[in-house]
């Protein structure tokens, strides 16, 4: 009577964090989807940010450029690499350029622009916000009568959401471009087969599909990082927390909707 | 013209403000003090409307502040000032750009005009001449007298301060205490204080509220407080260690603790 008494408060006691868990977890999903919606219905009320939208835009865009081509770079050389070993096994090297391309364009581009993104934007939007909460710049903003959803929420969203398919459009050419060199140059794929298998195999929608993950996961690391930063508790340890959870949970979101995306576009 | 009704704030089980009545007089300097903990910046937060209180209303003439809109709060929010107690300068901005910040945000002044203002915010507080420092390359009196200035910018009718002085050298503390005396006066700028700088605030206040763990225990002019004959009152004036106001919040007894006995509670409170 006793152990089973014990084994149903373990099983309880497990189904009861389980569940404590979970509604935590949906509390912060309608908090952050209703915060975000809150600082985009300002997107039209003046006073007009986009002055703070193009600075936004080179802080986070501008400022993730080395690291895109860096990462466009090697994965597009590790591809051709990889790619060119297996299928010379089936004789079938001249389709070098369809597989590199279509990997890139359809899965690694958005995935692992979004993922250096997040490295690199994401985190650094959630410290930031974090910071200006700890050190009462928000509180300062709203006193100012400044809305501080509007100033520092509503451009590092919109930013964000532009730039991710503009740094996945580069990471792609980078990446296709590399994949050239190694293929071609190094490892002696015919140039025009490469290139001719590339455009033969890659579609519109193809390339469509990429900009629309890039376009959502661009707008989920927005959401995410600034809903993090903004309801960080107002402490250095507190911030470090907030800046962690954000890296993980827009990391493991942008794997999730990218699966869903992916069995969409199909 | 600020009132509060009934004004109370919880955080979980923690009553950081029980359940207050307070009248803040246009146009005069009232000074918030007690000790820390006592409740005063909360009180302060949810005068500005910083904080959503637990219950209770804070009255400017008759709008309700908890229940008017944004875009109204913010119209208000273009009359107030606020002198956050570290500061708050924005980090990315210097010191210029902080001090003119409300007036890029809310005027349509030339730049030729808002450099004059800026100029004239930084000479009051004694900093003309500093305005291309970032505020990472100001010390903690130098950021303050800036928020200061920045506080005062659009000339505001209201204007809170929190801890105006604390962390400040003499001369600075005593400069700002001018300040805000002059300022009040000759503005006719309602100014809410809060401080546990009993000098500072008995010498510049027209009415003082004094809390204790969340609660008004004594209200008046300067002299009434100075001759209150509440023994708390007294304590805290006198910064006394002993007295009704106890100095540790420890509620287990310390030998207990020390022999390693813990969890018996002391008898006296």
């Amino acid at each position: 009577m006793t152990d089973l008494s014990i084994k149903q408060s373990a099983i309880s006691v497990f189904f009861g964090k389980l569940g404590r868990h979970a509604l935590r977890g949906i509390e912060h999903l309608g908090d952050g989807t209703m915060l975000g919606l809150n600082a985009l219905a300002l997107i039209f009320r003046r006073p007009w940010q986009g002055k703070h939208f193009i600075l936004q835009m080179h802080a986070l865009g501008v400022g993730s450029l080395v690291i895109i081509i860096i990462t466009g770079a090697f994965t597009g050389m590790v591809l051709a690499l990889q790619g060119y070993y297996t299928l010379a096994k089936f004789g079938s090297e001249s389709l070098l350029g369809a597989g590199v391309g279509m990997s890139i364009i359809r899965e690694l581009g958005p995935v692992l622009g979004a993922f250096m993104i997040i490295g690199r934007a994401g985190s650094s939007i959630t410290a930031e916000i974090g910071i200006m909460r700890v050190t009462e710049q928000t509180d300062a903003l709203e006193m100012m009568a400044v809305n501080p959803k509007q100033r520092i929420l509503l451009p590092r969203i919109v930013a964000i959401t532009l730039a991710v398919p503009l740094l996945v459009s580069l990471f792609d050419v980078i990446g296709i471009g590399s994949g050239y060199i190694v293929g071609v140059e190094l490892l002696g794929v015919n140039p025009g087969a490469y290139m001719a298998e590339l455009i033969a195999k890659i579609t519109m929608h193809d390339i469509y599909g990429g900009w629309v993950k890039a376009v959502v996961f661009g707008f989920m690391i927005g959401m995410i990082c600034t809903y993090m930063g903004y309801r960080s508790e107002p402490t250095t340890e507190g911030v470090a927390k907030a800046t962690t959870q954000a890296v993980v949970v827009a990391s493991v979101g942008v794997l999730i909707v990218d699966y869903i995306l992916t069995s969409f576009f199909l | 013209m600020i009132r509060g009704e009934q004004l109370s704030k919880s955080y979980g089980d923690v009553i950081a403000l029980a359940p207050t009545d307070i009248h803040v007089r246009e146009g005069k300097i009232t000074a918030i003090m007690g000790g820390s903990g006592s409740g005063k910046t909360t009180l302060l937060r949810l005068l500005a409307g910083l904080e959503k209180p637990s219950s209770g209303h804070v009255w400017y003439g008759d709008e309700d502040l908890c229940s008017i809109s944004d875009r109204r709060l913010y119209e208000l929010r273009q009359s107030m000032g606020m002198l956050f107690q570290y500061s708050a300068l924005l980090n990315s901005l210097n010191v210029y750009d902080n001090v003119a910040f409300p007036l890029h945000e809310h005027t349509d002044l030339d730049e030729e005009v808002i450099q004059t203002m800026v100029s004239m915010k930084l000479e009051q507080v004694g900093l003309r001449g500093f305005e291309h420092l970032m505020p990472s390359e100001l010390s903690g009196g130098m950021a303050k007298r800036v928020a200061f200035a920045r506080a005062m910018a659009m000339d505001p009718k209201i204007v809170f301060f929190d801890e105006p002085t604390s962390g400040l050298d003499p001369i600075s503390s005593g400069v700002i205490s001018t300040l805000i005396q002059n300022t009040a006066r000759k503005n006719r700028m309602t100014s809410i204080v809060v401080t546990h700088d009993v000098s500072a605030g008995l010498t510049i206040a027209d009415h003082v509220i004094l809390l204790w763990q969340g609660r008004i225990i004594a209200e008046g002019t300067p002299d009434a407080i100075r001759d209150s004959d509440d023994a708390r009152v007294q304590q805290f004036l006198e910064g006394r260690p002993d007295g009704p106001i106890p100095f540790s919040r420890s509620t287990t007894s310390y030998i207990d603790d020390l022999t390693h006995r813990p969890g018996t509670v002391r008898l006296e409170t």
